[in-house]
Formats: C-alpha cells, sequence, structure tokens
C-alpha cells in the first residue's frame, strides 16, 4: 500500500490544509521524467516520516487550480504546509538528503 | 576487502557512466555508479531522443536512460545517489571517493560527470527559478499554454526545446547573442517551418522582471546597437551551453582552457587507473552515443588497467 496519496483540486482542503499533520505535496506529471525520479525518493520519505508527515501527490495536469494558486511553474515541485500554511517549496530534483533537511527545517 | 572497495567506480550517472557501469559490471567487475542528481544526465530530461541508432521512432530520454541503468543493475553494478565530494589517489595507487556521508574506494575510477548547463548570471534568474526561470522546456514548457515565452540561446538545445514549447506556448521568441544559429540544419529547417517561432538576433537577456511569484518580462539588449527593450514573457528558458564538472579533476588531470580533461583515445589520463569520458573530457562530440561509446571505451581501458595490476 503507497503512503503517497493522490489529492486533487476538490480534496485540496481536507486533505492539506486542513490536516493536523505538517503535508508535503509532490506536484508531478506523467510526461516529466525528473517527476519520475523523484516519486520513488517521495515513497522512501513517506515511510521515514511516518507518523510525522502526511504525504501527497498532486497531477498537475489533471488538476488546474491548486497549481495555479501556488504558482507551480516547474515540476517537480515539493510543497511543504504546516497548520494550513505553506512552509517550504523546493523545486526540481534534489537528493533524498537535501529533502530531508527541508522537511527538518520546515517542522522546526 | 572492505564492503565499501569496488574494482571500478564511476562517477556520474548519465549516458556515459551508466554505459561504463554495463560493460564494467558485465565483465565481472565490482562496479559502483555515484549519481548527485538524476540518473541519465542531460538525457533524462529530453523528450525525444531520435539520433539513438536502432530506434526507428525515437525514444523518450527518460525511459532510455532507465534502460540503461536496468542493463547495468541486472549485471550488478550498484548506484549510490549521492554527490562525490572529494576524489583522492591513495599512495597504494587506489582511490578513495567521499561523499557527505560515506567513503568509498576504487582500484580504479572513471569520471563521466558530464556538463551542466550555463546560467545567464543576470539579475531576476535565481529569484525567478521555478516561477518562470527554466532549464528544460520538457519539465516546464506546459506550465505556459496559451502565452508569449522567449527561449535564450542558438545551438541544438535552444531550437530542439523552443520547438517542444510551441507545443503549448502561443508564441516562443528566441532570443539569440550572434545573427546566426549553432543549431544542426534539420532543426533550423524544422524552426523555420513553424510559424510560433520567431527571432531576436545580435541581443542578450540583461534581467528578469516579474511580481507575485511570476515572470512577467525580460529587459533586452541589442548587442550591435545597444538599444534596450523590455520584452512582455511569462518564462525564460535558458539554453547557453555548457561547463563541464571538472572540479574534482583539477590538480590531478590536465584540464583544457574550457575545462575539460585532457584524455587520449583510450580514455586515459596521466594518472594510473583514472579515465574520463563523456561531455566532461576534451573534444568530446556532446552527442549521447558518443558520451556512450566514450564510456565503454573508458570500461574497457579499465579492465585492462586492472587485468595488469593483476
Amino acid at each position: 500500500m503507497s503512503d503517497v496519496r493522490e489529492t486533487t483540486d476538490a480534496t485540496w482542503d481536507a486533505d492539506v490544509l486542513k490536516s493536523d499533520l505538517p503535508v508535503l505535496v509532490d506536484f508531478w506529471a506523467p510526461w516529466c521524467g525528473p517527476c519520475r525520479m523523484v516519486a520513488p525518493i517521495v515513497q522512501e520519505l513517506s515511510e521515514e516520516y511516518k507518523d510525522k508527515v502526511s504525504f501527497f501527490k498532486m497531477n498537475t495536469d489533471e488538476n488546474p487550480t491548486v497549481p495555479s494558486k501556488h504558482g507551480i511553474r516547474s515540476i517537480p515541485s515539493l510543497l511543504i504546509f504546516k497548520g494550513g500554511e505553506l512552509k517550504g517549496t523546493v523545486v526540481g530534483f534534489r537528493p533524498k538528503s537535501d529533502l530531508k533537511k527541508r522537511i527538518d527545517e520546515a517542522l522546526a | 576487502m572492505t564492503d565499501n572497495m569496488f574494482d571500478i567506480a564511476i562517477i556520474g550517472g548519465g549516458g556515459s557512466g551508466l554505459t561504463a557501469a554495463v560493460y564494467a559490471a558485465r565483465g565481472m567487475r565490482s562496479t559502483i555508479v555515484f549519481e548527485g542528481n538524476v540518473t541519465g544526465g542531460q538525457i533524462a530530461t529530453t523528450d525525444v531522443v531520435e539520433n539513438f541508432p536502432g530506434f526507428l521512432e525515437g525514444i523518450n530520454g527518460f525511459d532510455l536512460a532507465q534502460n540503461i541503468l536496468k542493463q547495468a543493475e541486472k549485471f550488478g553494478a550498484r548506484v549510490e545517489y549521492a554527490r562525490v565530494e572529494r576524489l583522492t589517489r591513495l599512495d597504494d595507487g587506489t582511490f578513495e571517493l567521499a561523499t557527505e556521508s560515506a567513503t568509498f574506494r576504487a582500484r580504479a575510477v572513471i569520471v563521466t560527470a558530464g556538463a551542466d548547463y550555463n546560467k545567464l548570471g543576470v539579475p531576476g534568474e535565481a529569484e525567478f527559478v521555478g516561477k518562470g526561470v527554466s532549464y528544460c522546456a520538457t519539465c516546464d514548457a506546459a506550465f505556459f499554454a496559451g502565452q508569449d515565452v522567449i527561449v535564450v540561446g542558438g545551438g541544438d538545445a535552444a531550437l530542439d526545446e523552443g520547438l517542444f514549447t510551441t507545443r503549448y506556448a502561443k508564441s516562443v521568441t528566441i532570443v539569440h547573442r550572434r545573427d546566426t544559429l549553432r543549431a544542426s540544419g534539420i532543426l533550423q529547417e524544422r524552426a523555420a517551418a513553424e510559424p510560433k517561432i520567431r527571432y531576436i538576433w545580435d541581443t542578450v537577456v540583461e534581467r528578469i522582471e516579474g511580481d507575485g511569484g511570476a515572470v512577467r518580462q525580460a529587459v533586452l539588449k541589442n548587442l550591435k546597437t545597444g538599444e534596450v527593450t523590455v520584452r512582455n514573457t511569462a518564462a525564460v528558458f535558458v539554453f547557453i551551453g555548457q561547463t563541464p564538472n571538472s572540479h574534482l579533476l583539477k590538480g590531478m588531470v590536465e584540464l583544457d582552457a574550457g575545462g575539460h580533461a585532457m584524455v587520449d583515445l583510450e580514455m586515459k589520463t596521466k594518472v594510473p587507473g583514472l579515465f574520463v569520458a563523456g561531455d566532461v573530457r576534451t573534444k568530446a562530440a556532446r552527442q549521447l552515443i558518443s558520451a556512450a561509446g566514450d564510456g565503454a571505451t573508458a570500461a574497457i581501458s579499465a579492465e585492462h588497467y586492472l587485468q595488469r595490476l593483476g
């Protein structure tokens, strides 16, 4: 079972903004090569941060509203939310150690 | 022999490094590949590779890279997703490779660290990365559907990515510092037939401006007349050549004026056991097929070197 769940324009508020836990959202699309590299790393992170952070992914082809509202113009983009507020953004592929640093900073 | 000792260490998992790994691992040598970013390197973000022999309809660059990666892993190569920060030749002739969190050793090293796309180095560029400034049109062009965008550069990458961007953008303006293109004939022909593509010659980007987290305009300067103009644009895609990732080799290997490592036809450097292949070497053709060919040559040379060591 995947620990990275799919979120959509329709479920965004409930999944992300109203989440009790901090949330990491992976914005991706099927045609984006680097996104396909990020996905397994996000999966690993979801296991390492189990019970501390919720993990979601959003397909930017199928969901126009949220990506445009957050000014997403490059993918992969990882956005970290805490208490409904944006706490961190990572654009482009980054090694796992970098991502962990950014998550830890956002949680601090 | 410790767990961290390998016959052949390959620094860089692009087309050259992964091919070297296929050869090295298939030759029954314990092989490790270090990749600090995306395996596949520059091809990982190429939409369609049309000139790799054997693929009649072309192949997606990422898929091709994944195939070579799986092929290398099938023969037993290990891939470590970490950047090598220091490369040292020890007194016993082996090499030490240090990443942020671990140290590895190898009897032979092949450096296939490739080249990174150059940045413009102008105000606004860093600020708007991910907000309209992009170095990967295949990744980001879709976010600019129906909008006017700029592509900077005049080589194959600029035209290739510019053509890809026409699928989405309303117009693609290619801003080039000279008045002729360096791109190959077939790309120039395709671009000439594409009504969405237009050119601004003899011109460079001086500044990128925007608001609310999005690029709005680029300030352009004509190098011949000195005229400065402002052009509305939603995106600036940058393809202005590359710089070889040869910093690990400084002080060990002779570099040419452009920073590429000097090697012989067997990809050998002056340091025994140290080989360099692909875009980071001098006089590379900077094509996937030649990088892959270099990788194979380097792996064969490394094999000969190890055999001589016994």
